[in-house]
């Protein structure tokens, strides 16, 4: 019976390596053909003309943008809130919000992407110009989606804080706010560092929701009002009708995604191995 | 003379186990206080009512008062100048996971000062008082976790000492050093007391004998007997805190 | 401390302030986010949507709800018994410090971590083109049930973990083997945790959307069969979010999808509460 047990605990290290065999067979031939360098840093993406041209640089750098503006706004919103949850807020008040935080985490994506394009969307075309999609509602619409993986490890990791720390500081006359974001929140730093790097890799990950709401022009993007095709995007949007090298230009697309969020995970076990 | 420190009638309840019981006391200037007695029995529990740190324990309530400088610090106050004024020291040593610089500076920086000559200045004195300048002079910008535990602790010292508080509260803090460390602090806490009021919380009674000039015995939230450190060591009035010197209990 | 006495501290007032409205935009957000799908959907959720056909009149979401029940079944049938089994020799058989539970751990982080956009393209690549199940249920089952597994792992192999020695020692004392010993008391006493991963997985894969799309497909009626292909709600969310032409039933599934997101997170809390009684 250990054998089966054995097997089965195997087959997690069976499933990484053929998705690997699999995605890189499926799509670095393509990338070859058209060229490392052209396809990487390639302005022009227009597959469908002729001669037709494979560059995946203005998705690269719209799944760039997109992500850091999610950053931006669910890290500072993030962080905060879980110093609220773990030094600030009352037991009972606690006993409500992590329940809340927790619904925020199980709400599909393709529900907020559907939120953003029937609220965002509208708000930033009336009050801020432009067509509403783009850049800046994409960015807010994922910046809320990661803040509870933000909040979640934040907070877990101010918890770890070792109380001495505070109490250190409370007794030099430090207030508790002080004593929180001056020497607290230093301490956690590695933790909180370990939480944006997986909120990284879900903003640049996620496809449903940022797809109905970034605008998707396949151009380099300019302004933050203005559209952006995200890597993710660029393979939703166009597999469906996808054929030949445009269909395994695709499938590379998904492995420079996938070298991405590898890099993304082995920091992020990375950051947890020196924490310990 | 006036004490530095009064204590009245003070009561103190953990939700409903009663910690310290009609405890009264009076603390004297540049004096060392020291409270000895087995473990439960309230003395840390007094020492952290003197800066009110157990503030942070959910469920304490307590009655009676305590007046520094003849002012009640359980009345209308503010806990925070209380604590600049009332330092403590920390059964563990816990420094904070900055340089050594930093530590030192966080509390004055706290209170205000910006001044970067004048925090070098604060960071260099505060040092010297703890007797650990001539050790880290030349590595204040290393992380004050690669100290050994003595040094901790006289840093420890330090970054209390640098917010210039006028009482010093010492939680056991030798219990978790090595002899030679020990003998340091000692030292230094001699030292200190031409310049501050200490009181020390400690369960060895050599080390009471050697550094105070008075002594308290609790027991069981009570406290027992309080005299000059010697007369409490060689005729205690009560038999328990005799039991207790001679070690028959604790 | 009293506002008075704040005041004396503006600095730290401030830092109490701007902690205190992160918090209250995140609760704000979140309590928008429900609020506005509840209150704008819940008037169209009429009959018609509940019929068993769709068509382009009437583009109602049963179909997509038997899919997604199928889904969610087919891919429990298949990641359950092996997250169980894994979780059993990581926590029960593998001995310390043996190289092999490192590497089954990081493997199981590197799957966590990989975008369901990515393990749709591993279906469409190897599910549905090399074994040719076409856009069918099946390719989509197998696609989640590997997306899901490292969930399944961890949870259950914390609930192992979290099952006292005692047991183990109690049972071995009785002169019971180690396969009894993880059945009968292991097993059992971790039920709650093992029940809580699988609510969690439920939910993932309910709001799954990118990795089915090129895997179930999108055909929006009932299957005939395991090989037909079938959209889940959250893909037929997708669709009519896509389109624009069906807002008011894209508002109607929104809800549907809310309800069991909540529903879900009842089951969880529920759950989680038993296992704390119970330690």
């Amino acid at each position: 019976m250990e054998g089966v047990f054995l097997g089965a605990a195997l087959f997690s290290i069976f499933a990484v390596i053929l998705i690997c065999v699999f995605l890189f067979a499926g799509g670095l031939p393509a990338i070859g053909k058209i060229g490392v360098f052209s396809f990487l840093f390639g302005t022009e993406w227009s597959p469908t003309d002729e001669p037709a041209s494979f560059g995946i640089f203005p998705m690269i750098l719209g799944s760039l943008y997109v992500t850091a503006g999610a950053i931006l706004i669910g890290v500072s919103i993030g962080v905060l809130t879980a110093v609220f949850m773990a030094s600030f807020c009352p037991p009972r008040l606690h006993k409500i919000l992590k329940p809340a935080i927790d619904i925020l985490a199980g709400i599909p994506s393709v529900v907020y992407g559907f939120f953003g394009l029937v609220v965002l969307v509208p708000f930033v075309r009336v009050y801020l110009g432009g067509s509403g999609s783009g850049i800046l509602t994409a960015s807010v619409l994922l910046g809320i989606m990661i803040l509870p993986t933000i909040i979640g490890v934040a907070e877990s990791a101010l918890r770890a804080v070792p109380s001495s720390y505070y109490e250190g500081a409370l007794a030099l006359g430090a207030t508790h706010e002080r004593s929180i974001f001056f020497v607290v929140l230093p301490a956690a730093t590695s933790g909180v560092m370990a939480g944006v790097v997986l909120g990284i890799g879900r903003a640049i990950g996620e496809t449903m929701a940022v797809i109905l709401v970034a605008g998707n022009q396949a151009r380099i993007p300019n302004g933050i009002l203005n559209g952006a095709r995200t890597l993710t995007s660029n393979i939703v949007l166009e597999m469906g009708y996808a054929a030949d090298l445009h269909r395994e230009a695709l499938i590379g697309t998904g492995v420079v995604l996938f070298v991405f969020i590898l890099i993304i995970n082995l920091s992020f076990s990375y950051m947890k191995r020196v924490k310990r | 003379m006036t004490a530095k420190i009064n204590i009245k009638n003070v009561n103190l309840f953990y939700t409903q186990f009663q910690a310290l019981k009609k405890v009264n006391l009076d603390i004297e200037k540049n004096e060392i206080t020291a409270f000895i007695g087995p473990s439960g029995c309230g003395k840390s529990t007094l020492l952290k009512s003197l800066n009110r740190m157990n503030d942070l324990i959910e469920g304490c309530r307590i009655e009676g008062e305590i007046l520094l400088d003849g002012q009640n610090i359980y009345g209308k106050i503010d806990v925070n100048a209380l604590r600049k004024r009332v330092g403590m020291v920390f059964q563990k040593p816990n420094p904070f996971p900055m340089s050594i610089y930093e530590n030192v500076a966080y509390g004055p920086k706290t209170h205000g000062i910006r001044s970067k000559v004048k925090l070098d200045e604060i960071v260099e004195t505060s040092l010297k008082n703890a007797a650990i300048w001539d050790e880290l002079k030349d590595r204040l910008k290393k992380n004050a976790l690669s100290l050994s535990g003595g040094q901790q602790q006289r840093l420890c010292v330090a970054r209390a000492l640098a917010v210039e508080p006028e009482v010093l509260l010492m939680d056991e803090p030798t219990s978790a050093l090595d002899p030679i460390s020990t003998a340091k602090i000692e030292d230094l806490v001699l030292e200190l007391k031409k310049k501050y009021t200490i009181v020390i919380v400690t369960h060895n009674m050599q080390q009471a004998t050697r550094i105070s000039d008075k002594t308290a015995f609790f027991l069981l939230g009570e406290m027992i007997e309080f005299n000059e450190t010697e007369t409490l060591f060689s005729i205690p009035k009560d038999k328990r805190t005799e039991d207790y010197i001679t070690g028959r209990f604790g | 401390m009293t506002l008075k006495m704040y005041l004396k501290y503006p600095f730290s007032l401030f830092l109490r302030t701007v902690v205190v409205l992160a918090t209250a935009v995140t609760c704000f957000t979140l309590l928008f986010l429900i609020g506005y799908i509840l209150i704008k959907g819940i008037p169209y959720l009429s009959l018609d949507l509940f019929s068993w056909t769709y068509n382009s009149e009437n583009v109602s979401f049963m179909p997509s709800i038997v899919n997604t029940i199928i889904m969610v079944i087919g891919a429990l049938l298949i990641s359950v018994p092996f997250g169980i089994f894994s979780a059993i020799y990581l926590v029960e058989y593998a001995k310390r410090g043996n190289k092999m539970v490192g590497v089954i751990r990081i493997t199981a982080e590197t799957l966590a971590g990989i975008p369901s956009i990515v393990y749709g393209l591993f279906g469409m690549l190897f599910f549905v083109t090399t074994l040719k199940m076409g856009y069918s249920l099946l390719a989509g089952i197998f696609t989640v049930a590997i997306m899901i597994l490292p969930l399944m792992m961890r949870t259950t192999e914390e609930a192992l973990k979290s099952v006292p020695d005692i047991f183990r020692e109690g049972s071995f004392g009785l002169g019971a083997g180690k396969l009894r010993t993880v059945f009968r008391i292991v097993l059992p006493t971790a039920i709650p945790g093992i029940l809580a991963g699988i609510i969690l997985s439920i939910g993932r894969i309910v709001g799954e959307t990118a990795a089915l799309i090129y895997t179930a497909g999108t055909v929006a009626e009932l299957p005939k069969n395991l090989l037909s292909s079938g959209r889940t709600l959250s893909v037929h969310m997708y669709a009519l979010s896509k389109e624009g032409l069906h807002t008011d039933q894209a508002y109607a599934t929104a809800v549907m999808l809310l309800g069991i997101v909540l529903l879900i997170n009842m089951l969880s809390t529920m759950m989680a509460k038993k296992i704390e009684k119970k330690s």
